[in-house]
């Protein structure tokens, strides 16, 4: 499957190698310390069943080689975390952390609720539809898409997060500056992405529009519109991990007492740190999952792309 | 020596229409809008606490002095333009650079961890990408969880990262540059892949039938083509290692702009969060634009652009 030669360029025959080394490096590992050669073999262990299964290929090793790999790291964290007795106030067990989710799901709903929906959501409602409606302002002028470009480029690069404190004097603690902060920082990406979108129809394309007769509006529904539907979900994506975290950030400068920003900073404070990870792991799952709505309603969106067809 | 002083104005016009894709006309019109709609703002804003004055001491203020006042509050909700470029010039060039009270010396705490953070990214990035690239195991099982690990909203455990690494005995510098490798070595990843994926099939059939090793074809193909791809993912992976570095500060009050914004929105001094805020951003524009440069000149070097 692969053309990657993985023979030769160390001297011996690959096999005795692969064989030798990782045994070599278990017992080394071992005389110095039982535990770091336990971890190290479990280590070595799955590796080597991970390379197997890429060496089969298939639809079956795409799926199961990178699960295989979570789950080693987290078995491995575990594990270092049991046997060299590391203090929970630096890094707590994954088990640890489950036991803490499974207790405090209230709490966690309550966090998640008052960041995600009510800050960070429609934040990202806000940001990204004003964004996509400058952009459609602004299309029939060459003069401000060629001012307003390389200044939405540049404010796409600055650290908006500092605005932060900022937003949070003006609209008071609750999610409303949450919000804002989040309309600031997805509002760039997705108009530089947006103007870069609506360029994409071809010239044939558009000529063919006029040819039919078709007003600025209709060539822009029917045909602008869909062509830069790649683009603007390319934004959206990338917009869906930044407002998470500027509602995040935005909590550390003022919140009430509630939100997974406000639960991280005390929580750091009172050292329950299975708390803070608890809030991570809610933190990335729903990181994890509004990106992947936003590639599945791509996927929907975009069928014709040539990257949504496998 | 006048000849040359007029054909140059031209040519540097040129340039700099070129680079701004027609015109600096439009540029500088939206950069004057965007002031103008700020001084309006800042009027706007700040009337609230002169009217409420005024009421106080019993005066009623007419639209000019109501203005006026706007202008050139002590802790105005938002100051106005020049009162931010007034106290940047006074932090900037009236302290000395040694001084606490200084903004180029947060500049500077801000800046290096940044730079430590983005090496050390930039680096793990490229290693990564080395393996992903060279290591099939390593592609299947290490890029998802790659992805997987940029939607975790890593700015938001910062504060966390730097307490823990603080309270284990690592503080200063280093804390900071974790959380800003750990923002710039994604965009490295990515695009190194890309980048050393990006020879077609024909260079390296031509490589193989010269009986070139892996090592050779790293040096001699791989790595020259991912040249581009890699400048693409250091603009944005030093942007995001500043981002870091900022909000790295924020918990530990040792200097830096992330340190100037969290005191300013104590204390209510919000020039000064201001100051920091546009200290912060002429710090990412100047970093972009180094690599910009560097890019530029090595790719002519190359003989990849002309």
């Amino acid at each position: 499957m692969s053309a990657v030669d993985d023979s030769g360029s160390f001297g011996w025959s690959a096999p005795r190698w692969r064989l030798f080394a990782p045994v070599l490096a278990v017992l080394l590992t071992g005389a110095v310390n039982w535990r770091f050669g336990a971890v190290v073999a479990l280590w070595l262990a799955a590796w080597g069943v991970n390379t197997l299964l890429a060496r089969q290929g298939g639809r079956v090793a795409r799926a199961i080689v990178p699960v295989l790999f979570g789950l080693t790291l987290l078995v491995i964290w575990e594990l270092v975390v049991r046997l060299f007795a590391v203090p929970s106030v630096i890094l707590p067990a994954p088990s640890m952390i489950a036991a803490r989710i499974a207790d405090s799901l209230p709490l966690l709903w309550g966090d998640f609720v008052q960041t995600a929906i009510k800050g960070a959501l429609s934040g990202f409602a806000i940001g990204c539809g004003a964004a996509v409606l400058v952009a459609v302002l602004i299309d029939r002028s060459a003069f401000l898409q060629k001012g307003l470009l390389p200044v939405a480029n540049f404010a796409a690069a600055l650290p908006i997060v500092g605005t932060a404190p900022v937003l949070v004097m003006w609209f008071g603690f609750d999610w409303e500056s949450k919000a804002a902060v989040v309309v600031l920082m997805v509002f760039f990406p997705m108009l530089v992405n947006t103007m870069a979108g609506l360029t994409q129809a071809g010239a044939m394309q558009r000529d063919l529009m006029q040819t039919y007769g078709a007003t600025y509006w209709q060539a822009l529904f029917k045909l602008r519109f869909p062509a830069a539907m790649p683009f603007i979900f390319n934004g959206l994506k990338i917009c869906t991990t930044l407002a998470l975290i500027g509602a995040i950030v935005a909590e550390f400068f003022g919140s009430p007492v509630r939100g997974m920003g406000f639960r991280i900073s005390t929580a750091v404070g009172q050292l329950a740190l299975d708390l803070v990870w608890a809030e991570i792991a809610v933190a990335a799952l729903a990181g994890s999952a509004f990106y992947g709505i936003m590639a599945l309603i791509e996927r929907w969106v975009t069928f014709w792309h040539p990257s949504q067809r496998h | 020596m006048t000849d040359a002083a007029q054909t140059a104005v031209p040519i540097i016009r040129g340039a700099a229409l070129r680079r701004f894709g027609g015109g600096v006309y439009p540029i500088l019109a939206v950069l004057i809008a965007l002031i103008a709609v700020w001084y309006l703002a800042a009027a706007w804003m700040n009337s609230t606490w002169t009217m409420d004055q005024a009421a106080r001491a019993g005066t009623s203020p007419g639209f000019s002095e109501i203005l006026a006042d706007t202008m050139s509050q002590d802790r105005p909700k938002l100051p106005a333009p020049h009162q931010v470029a007034a106290e940047f010039y006074d932090l900037v060039f009236n302290k000395p650079v040694t001084s606490k009270r200084s903004l180029v010396w947060h500049a500077w705490v801000t800046l290096s961890a940044t730079l430590v953070g983005f090496g050390i990214g930039t680096v793990l990035g490229i290693v990564l990408a080395l393996g992903i690239v060279h290591n099939r195991a390593m592609d299947l099982s290490v890029m998802p969880w790659a992805i997987a690990s940029q939607t975790i909203p890593i700015l938001a455990i910062a504060p966390m990262i730097i307490v823990v690494l603080n309270s284990i005995g690592i503080t200063g510098l280093l804390p900071k540059a974790v959380i800003s490798a750990y923002l710039s070595f994604f965009p490295v990843v990515v695009g190194m892949v890309s980048g050393l994926r990006s020879p077609d099939a024909m260079q390296m059939d031509l490589l193989r039938t010269y009986n070139a090793s892996r090592a050779e074809i790293l040096w001699k193909l791989r790595f020259p083509a991912s040249v581009p791809y890699l400048f693409a993912s250091l603009k944005v992976g030093i942007a995001a290692a500043l981002v870091g570095a900022v909000v790295g500060e924020l918990p530990v009050q040792q200097g830096g702009l992330g340190a100037r914004l969290l005191g300013g929105s104590y204390y209510g001094q919000t020039v000064q969060m201001w100051a920091a805020l546009f200290m912060a951003a002429i710090l990412a524009a100047v970093l972009v634009l180094i690599v910009t440069r560097i890019e530029a000149g090595l790719l002519k070097r190359m003989g990849l652009r002309q």
